[in-house]
């Protein structure tokens, strides 16, 4: 590795290919460097490389330049009442000029509340006020980082009582009043279907199919308090039945997208996070091949 | 028929300050009223968040103190850290940037008494996290000060390599880190008031590296660091140390690459050489 600390790298923005790309985890960098498996594209959790310095970024530099890159934010908490914090919004800024990500995503979430910061990606009511907040924080997020983002249905464990409206209707008006794209989780749907109690299948109808740019899928944890389940959305375990069920009426609807398996908790080592990622790819094939043979019939 | 009760009318401020106290206070009464019910409770939903939360913010901490955990023990550090994250919970979502406050927060925390260098091994811990994720920069060479006349080398100040952090205890707290990394499986004996020990981070390229120095050489690179000429440090460092050798300690840092850039006392800051 080079003492000289590199400077913008030299990368072209990538697109996303419609192919299958996995989360880079730092367990698996040494890997990634080592020898670069294959695999469409790597996504990563911005937030992880918002540092002044040090071996990461140069590692992420590394790989950078094998695998086109998608930047995945779980910190700027587009569901803030607060607004968005701009210094992180100007970090953000820099880090994707340096490593061109070809796709910039957040979730429809909020994180940060009076200057405090949760970890974790809390839900919205579904309301017209929630509605024009979020709505104005990704105009400011999309403005301020010059590009087009997308946006994820999240996974919840609570709905709020003065919801006025279902999450796809939530999640379709944000398309059009912002015009950023979505980041369809499948995984998400599905936990928060089973969480909710409503229908899984007809979300898929009801979402403006024509703003996805990438699909998410990842396992989940069942939890059992008494008699009762819920489905958490941990991440950590491989991608359930009933989810790829989901993935393939996805992709019957929109055709092959970019897609992720993302695992964040009990990685695996990454022989076990590859195989996932060619089980999504086996899928996407068929789509393409099915698409291609109604095209020449 | 009674109608089922109206929804609350809370504007998205209230909401979100409700889950605040809901998850980081305690105090659950407000979020819970504005949470749909069927299935589990509301109060079982919240502490999902909760966990999660808590979890994923211990789960920082305890990557970022791997030694303070070893030494107090898995359960211990997460019931202390649990108590450091209520009151502290971070305030920018760059979790690389949180945690520095742990070392302060175990000098007062009662159960950890009977380790009284519990504290000073995790600002150790914390030097060491902050050389990782400071910024890059290539350290002068040791023979670059070969170039300049003697009669400047008086003047001369020095910034130091922005991965440089200094870290001094009445304890044995270099001495205990080194005893308590991974690879040893049993910890060898460590007399904690064998003396007092100061030591520097650094990561003049890839691996961050813990440095113990004498206390002249602490107070030097001190001295170095608040903008003294060498002169100025030098008076300092010797007045800590008789015996403190300048040459020696000079060429030791430049080796190790403790220095960015040196100027003369009236060049402006920021230009080297």
């Amino acid at each position: 590795m080079s003492l000289v600390p590199e400077t913008a790298g030299p990368f072209a923005a990538d697109p996303i290919p419609a192919r299958a790309g996995v989360g880079l985890r730092h367990n698996h960098v040494h890997d990634f460097i080592v020898e670069p498996p294959d695999i469409g594209w790597i996504e990563i959790h911005t937030e992880n490389y918002l540092t002044a310095g040090g071996p990461r970024l140069r590692q992420l530099e590394r790989i950078r330049r094998d695998y086109p890159l998608s930047c995945h934010g779980v910190g700027l908490s587009l569901g803030s009442h607060d607004g968005l914090d701009r210094d992180h919004l100007a970090r953000i800024r820099q880090m994707i000029d340096r490593f061109q990500p070809g796709l910039v995503s957040e979730h429809v979430s909020w994180s940060v509340t009076g200057g405090v910061y949760f970890n974790d990606l809390l839900p919205l009511p579904y309301t017209e006020e929630a509605l024009r907040v979020i709505c104005r924080n990704i105009d400011h997020a999309q403005e301020a980082l010059g590009r087009r983002m997308l946006v994820e249905n999240p996974s919840s464990y609570v709905s709020f009582r003065q919801s006025t409206m279902p999450e796809w209707e939530f999640m379709a008006e944000i398309v059009r009043r912002t015009g950023c794209g979505l980041l369809l989780d499948v995984n998400n749907i599905h936990v928060s279907a089973f969480n909710h109690g409503f229908e899984a299948d007809p979300y898929l109808d009801a979402i403006p199919l024509e703003a996805v740019g990438e699909i998410h899928v990842a396992g989940h944890f069942v939890h059992h308090f008494d008699e009762r389940t819920i489905l958490i959305d941990d991440h950590g375990a491989p991608v359930d039945d009933a989810v790829w069920r989901l993935f393939r009426g996805a992709l019957n609807r929109l055709g092959p997208m970019p897609t992720l398996v993302e695992w964040d908790t009990n990685i695996p080592a990454l022989p076990v996070l590859l195989a996932e990622a060619r089980k999504a790819q086996v899928l996407l094939d068929a789509v393409g091949a099915g698409r291609a043979a109604s095209h020449v019939a | 028929m009674p109608s089922a009760p109206a929804a609350p009318q809370v504007m998205l401020r209230d909401l979100q300050d409700a889950f605040r106290r809901g998850v980081f206070v305690g105090d659950e009464r407000d979020a819970v009223a504005l949470i749909r019910r069927s299935g589990i409770t509301p109060e079982q939903r919240l502490s999902i968040y909760r966990n999660n939360t808590y979890g994923s913010l211990i789960n920082v901490l305890q990557a970022a103190y791997p030694v303070v955990c070893r030494l107090v023990g898995e359960r211990f550090f997460r019931y202390a850290a649990r108590g450091f994250v209520a009151g502290s919970p971070p305030t920018a979502p760059r979790l690389s940037a949180y945690g520095g406050g742990l070392g302060d927060y175990l000098a007062g925390f009662e159960p950890a008494r009977s380790v009284p260098y519990l504290a000073d091994v995790a600002r150790l811990e914390w030097a060491r996290h902050e050389a990782y994720f400071a910024a890059d920069a290539v350290p002068i060479a040791p023979v670059a000060l070969q170039a300049v006349a003697p009669e400047r080398y008086a003047g001369l100040r020095f910034d130091l390599h922005p991965s440089v952090r200094l870290v001094s205890s009445p304890f044995a707290v270099l001495s205990i880190w080194r005893a308590n990394q991974p690879e040893n499986e049993t910890v060898p004996r460590v007399d904690p008031r064998a003396g007092g020990e100061r030591a520097m981070a650094i990561r003049p390229n890839v691996q961050v590296e813990l440095v113990p120095l004498a206390v002249g050489d602490w107070t030097l690179v001190c001295e170095l660091a608040t903008g003294a000429s060498l002169e100025e440090a030098v008076a300092v460092a010797g007045a800590a140390e008789p015996t403190f050798d300048l040459q020696r300690a000079l060429l030791e840092h430049l080796t190790r690459g403790t220095f960015r850039a040196f100027r003369d006392a009236d060049e402006p800051q920021g230009d080297s050489q």
